[in-house]
């Protein structure tokens, strides 16, 4: 443990309003802290700069998941468990279910919040390609009041986004959606539980009769940020599959990731598995 | 005479002994101690691999006089850690050789005023030039140890190789490396100690060997042994990595406590133990076999190169022992091993699970895979043609005089695991789909105790005492570490004395109340140090015996008030036990030839696997243990000890990767250090064959290293099974296998 | 430099306050504050799970969850398995089966497989292999770990 907690503060208080009303009183001096998952981490490390916590964690307007119509919204507290143990979610949203699934263990599952992680912006994420293939909203709240944000225009770069200092994401909205989507993901990790993704591919496409209308291509741990691949997708809508499809496809894909080499892989195994993943699931019947 | 109950303890699943305490949580650890007064130690190390230290500068912004702070200048007798050459520094003082070398220790009340004082400390150094692999120190482009580099080298002879070669028919060459492994015991290294020049040393702690720390204290502090004392506590694993790194820990506690006057904690956080502490020594292999067209070994050369780190440390016996089994269960009349372990600048490497001969194995093993595809024979039927068996000799020459038979165990595993089916029907499956399937063997034995003349110099003793009601307890330096110590040393008294194993106790120990055993390494604990027990355990009924208080037959009960009458009248009721080499075992260190082991457990291992092509994944599907083991003292924990193996064998071949920076490790995290978790290990089956070993407790032979051994070279096979590539470097992740198969 | 705050919360049935930093891990303010060692720092970044235990029903990993936000709170450790004398089922079979080795894990592990039959009291093989995957043993390889949760599931005791 190598913090020096003297020089921490956290403070709980009640209610939203309080929470947003002392961030908007001292912009960007306290940041929000929901389930401790990623930022205990790095106090333990020695390495958690930011010094003022808020804690959302015990706030209940933060936290449910509510259907209407048109819309599925979550609470930014949901956890990783409230979203594996909600029929809907599962049933409609299986992407996203699967991810929560993938996330850690049991016990990070249990802490890991989907608004924690949205915020804390690792490319290498396991829910961000779910939310981006569903073509999730965000509700951005502060004191001045709510907007609503496409995710996919949330992240501006690695580990950068759109969220003010004096924000939090209260909400993600994903639309519902018609039956018939031919859904696929695969989160390639270091080991089969508990780790890091080296890459992950979240994918819905819509066909008829044998022509693919709608593609939605979204990758983690490919990029700065989570990406959705909006070129590959425009190459395959309208096309039928076929052999010389798949191989553009591939190349395509190829070209508009950029991964990296760190410590948990290379460059080139992530671009070449990418573009399996994505012919796995372009030939899967 | 009543009628004599028999009461029998060995082979059966008698509860650990310890079993309660770890279940409770109530074991304790030692960060579970608390001391009044004690201050917390921190450890400053170098941040460059190599150099020569100018300065040490304290950052003016702390109030250094609120800590206590210890450098090479406060060592009250010699700067070394003592081990076998004695070349490693306690605290570097002029000269780094190594990343995370430490330098200076700090030490204050509040654990987190020290851990931030850390920081504020900085090594200056020039730095030199650093090596970091073999090929580098080989080629001698800069000598960072001795005069060439050179920790140790060994040259093993049979027969007349260059002869053999020169007339063979067909000769096959490869080259096999293994990289380093992290230990990852769940505990991490810590200690407690309390010093001062009046009353001595005493140190408590996580450790597997308590009288090699107390052989390391004396000369740093320039005491005699009985002023310096060990206690070993609950250990949270050690595989090794707690076999000879406790003594510079235990050093550096107590530095801080002689300095301080107080008694100092030193626990290192992962990071730190990743970091700086020991690895298994990376290794590369090269064999060059001559075989008659008709699979017959003619002539094996082997080249064996291990790298040792920055100090010898224990590498010289990691290199004998991979060298000895080297050239493995094979009969070969002429064998040359020629086998080195070189400096680098990195951590020195160390213990771990097996000791050279899982490096050496995993080698062999592969190699006589692609000497059965370069004769055209399938890989079983290459071990069949050259098995050993008894009355042949291995490559020291030493006769096999174990009844044991490798073409049946080599079946027997092979029916186990389906292993002809499975062959067919996965060169079916291949042929579609993206998961290839695979399967593989590896066939091997491992000696236990010290090799050749390691246990006449070790000259362990062992005692047993009794107590005013009965009770018998076991007074050994023999660790527990979760491996089954203390329960199958209680087995073997019990059933020595034909008692109950309730009536037996285990001391914990402590070097001021128990007897040097050795250390707990080697696979000895059960075959050499449980011999000694079960003998003293003998001269204690003896001394009742004969002095008449307990009948020739006799109930527990009985035994119970025999030993409160004789301590009533005499006063104490011990007996000692002291090693004596079995008769008919010559060693020649010289030579390197002669018996090197007592006894041999002998295995074939199986492995199923699964080689996804779209993520180069491989996975383990299924998993098959077969070992003759001469007797298995206690089913579930003999069972524990091949599981337990068998998974960070599998961790060894295709999941852990120690990751270099300019020589220090860079994943040093369990987020990116990755050993298996359940979901990643397939079921893992066990079977145990028994031929009584004539020298071992009630037949037993040593297990702990063997099933370090066989996993990855049987999986490697499988997955060439799988890919029809060949695989000779491990880990094997995924990245690689994209490689390998030229995507 | 901030103050210490009050944090109240109930740990294995019994009321307690402990005075401490807000962000202090959960694992050291029951380890050191309360004296509650069965609780066990492996890796201090929420990987190994040594420092299981249940917050509110819930496993949590205790180096993970900061003090302030255990005000309130229901935690149970290992110490709050047996009942004096008796070992709680999962105790038992861990002596019996082998699941407990060197034993550090063995608190923490004991933690996530009382939390898995709370929520499946009749799990399969693959559903124990993925709710203990959150729990590193470097011991037993986890086969008698799987084996100790079985016994327990057949005997049908929570």
């Amino acid at each position: 443990m190598r913090a020096f907690l003297r020089d921490y503060q956290m403070v709980a208080p009640q209610t939203l309003q309080d929470a947003l009303d002392l961030m908007h009183y001292e912009p960007g001096v306290w940041k929000p802290f929901s389930g401790g998952t990623d930022l205990m981490v790095l106090l333990e490390a020695g390495r958690l700069m930011h010094k003022k916590f808020v804690s959302l964690w015990g706030l209940g307007e933060l936290r449910g998941i509510e259907e209407s119509p048109e819309f599925v919204t979550l609470g930014a507290l949901t956890t990783y468990s409230e979203v594996l143990a909600s029929p809907t979610i599962v049933n409609q949203y299986p992407l996203l279910a699967r991810a929560a699934g993938e996330t850690g263990g049991v016990a990070t599952q249990n802490r890991g919040t989907l608004g924690g992680n949205i915020v804390n912006a690792s490319p290498a994420a396991d829910s961000p390609p779910a939310l981006l293939a569903y073509e999730a909203d965000l509700e951005l709240v502060s004191a001045e009041g709510p907007r609503w944000v496409p995710y996919a225009d949330f992240h501006t770069g690695y580990k950068t986004t759109v969220l003010a200092p004096h924000e939090i994401v209260a909400r993600i909205r994903l639309p519902r959606r018609k039956p018939g989507w031919r859904e696929y993901y695969r989160k390639v990790g270091t080991r089969k539980a508990q780790a890091i993704s080296k890459v992950c591919l979240a994918a819905a496409a819509l066909r008829d009769q044998g022509r693919i209308i709608r593609m939605r291509l979204a990758l983690g741990s490919v990029a700065p940020a989570p990406l959705r691949c909006r070129h590959t997708e425009i190459l395959l809508e309208g096309q039928r599959l076929s052999p010389s499809l798949v191989a553009k496809a591939r190349q395509q894909l190829m070209a508009e990731i950029s991964p990296i080499d760190d410590l948990r892989s290379t460059e080139m195994y992530r671009r070449r598995v990418a573009a399996n993943l994505l012919e796995e699931f372009l030939t899967s019947p | 005479m009543p009628p004599v109950r028999v009461v029998e303890s060995i082979g059966k699943p008698v509860p650990r002994k310890e079993g309660r305490s770890k279940v409770t949580g109530s074991a304790t650890y030692v960060d579970d101690l608390i001391f009044p007064d004690m201050l917390h130690g921190v450890t400053v190390r170098s941040n460059i691999a190599r150099g020569r230290i100018t300065s040490i500068e304290f950052d003016p912004a702390v109030d250094w006089s609120e800590f206590t702070i210890v450098t090479a200048a406060d060592i009250p007798g010699r700067n070394v850690i003592s081990l076998i050459l004695d070349d490693q520094p306690c605290l570097a003082d002029t000269r780094i050789n190594h990343p995370e070398e430490p330098v200076v220790l700090l030490a204050h009340a509040d654990k987190h005023q020290a851990e931030r004082a850390r920081q504020c400390v900085r090594i200056m150094a020039e730095p030199l030039p650093a090596i970091f692999t073999i090929d580098e120190s080989i080629q001698k482009n800069e000598v960072v140890w001795g005069d060439d580099n050179i920790l140790k080298s060994f040259l093993l002879e049979k027969g007349d190789v260059e002869t053999a070669m020169a007339t063979a028919p067909i000769i096959v060459e490869g080259e096999y490396v293994t990289e380093a492994q992290e230990q990852l015991y769940i505990e991490t290294n810590g200690m407690i100690a309390s010093a001062n020049p009046r009353d001595g040393v005493t140190v408590w702690g996580s450790m597997q060997c308590p009288y090699y720390v107390h052989k390391a204290l004396a000369p740093i502090f320039g005491l005699p042994g009985g002023k310096i004392r060990v206690i070993q506590m609950a250990t949270g694993g050690g595989f090794g990595g707690k076999e000879e790194y406790p003594s510079i820990i235990a050093a550096h506690a107590s530095l801080l406590a002689w300095k301080s006057g107080r008694p100092v904690k030193l626990i290192y956080d992962r990071a730190e133990d990743m970091a700086a502490t020991t690895k298994r020594h990376p290794s590369r292999t090269r064999h060059r076999t001559a075989v008659s067209r008709s699979g017959k070994l003619l002539a094996m050369d082997i080249d064996f190169t291990i790298d040792g780190g920055a100090y010898a440390t224990l590498s010289s016996v990691v290199l004998s022992r991979g060298t000895i089994h080297a050239a493995g269960p094979y009969a070969c009349d002429n064998v040359r091993i020629r086998s080195q372990a070189v400096a680098t600048n990195c951590p020195p490497h160390g213990a771990f699970r097996g000791f050279g001969a899982p490096q050496s194995i995993f080698a062999l093993e592969r190699h006589m895979n692609h000497v059965a595809a370069a004769v055209r024979l399938p890989p079983e039927e290459i071990r069949r043609r050259n098995f050993l068996r008894p009355g042949g000799s291995t490559a020291t020459g030493q006769v096999i005089r174990d009844e044991i038979d490798l073409n049946a165990l080599l079946n027997r595993a092979l029916d186990l695991s389906n292993y002809r089916e499975k062959r067919r029907r996965y060169a079916e499956s291949r042929k579609k789909g993206t998961v290839r399937r695979g399967i593989g063997f590896a066939a091997f034995m491992h000696g236990a105790g010290f090799t050749g003349s390691g246990e006449r110099y070790l000259k362990s003793v062992a005692g047993v005492e009794a107590t005013e009601d009965g009770i018998v307890r076991i007074l050994v330096a023999s660790t527990e570490i979760g491996q089954g110590t203390n329960t199958i040393l209680c087995q073997i008294a019990a059933q020595a004395l034909e008692i109950e194993y309730g009536q037996i106790e285990i001391a914990q120990p402590d070097t001021s109340n128990v007897p040097n055993s050795g250390p707990t390494v080697a696979s000895r604990t059960c075959m050499v140090v449980g011999k000694l027990v079960e003998s003293a355990a003998f001269g204690l009924r003896k001394k009742l015996q004969e002095s008449g208080y307990l009948e020739p037959r006799y109930t527990p009960s009985e035994f119970r008030r025999a030993c409160g009458a004789y301590i009533r009248d005499t006063g104490t009721l011990r007996s000692f036990s002291e090693y004596e080499a079995p008769p008919n075992v010559y060693w020649d260190d010289d030579k390197y030839r002669g018996d090197a082991y007592g006894a041999f457990a002998w295995a074939v291992y199986v492995a199923d696997v699964s080689v996804d092509t779209v993520t180069y994944e491989v996975r383990v599907e299924d998993f098959v243990a077969l070992q003759e083991v001469g007797r298995v003292i206690h089913p579930v924990l003999a069972a524990g000890q091949i599981e337990g193996g068998v998974a960070q064998g599998i961790g060894y071949a295709i999941h852990e990767s120690v990751v270099w920076k300019d020589g220090r490790m860079a994943n040093g995290q369990m987020t990116n250090y990755i050993m298996p978790t359940s979901a990643d290990l397939p079921p893992i089956r066990v079977f145990f064959l028994e031929n009584p070993y004539e020298n071992g407790p009630s037949g037993a032979k040593g297990i702990g290293e063997l099933p370090m051994d066989g996993p990855a070279p049987a999986i490697l096979n499988a997955v060439e099974d799988a890919i029809g590539r060949p695989v000779d470097r491990i880990p094997l992740l995924p990245e690689r296998l994209m490689e390998v198969l030229g995507v | 430099m901030f103050e210490k705050i009050f944090v109240g919360f109930e740990v294995n049935g019994v009321a307690r306050q402990v005075e401490t930093y807000p962000m202090a891990r959960l694992l050291d303010v029951l380890r050191e504050a309360l004296s509650l060692t069965g609780v066990k720092e492996g890796c201090g970044e929420g990987e190994c799970g040594a420092c299981s235990v249940l917050l509110d029903g819930e496993l949590v990993n205790s180096c993970l969850v900061p003090a302030i936000q255990m005000e309130g709170a229901s935690i149970v450790t290992i110490e709050g398995f047996a009942s004096g004398e008796n070992l709680h089922p999962l105790q038992e079979a861990f002596i019996s089966e082998g699941g407990a080795q060197c034993g550090i894990c063995t608190p923490g592990m004991i933690l996530a497989c009382a939390y898995l039959l709370s929520k499946n009291p009749r799990p399969d093989d693959q559903q124990i292999r993925r709710s203990l995957s959150g729990n590193l043993c470097r011991c037993t390889g986890y086969t008698r770990i799987f084996r100790a949760v079985e016994e327990v599931a057949a005997r049908g005791e929570p």
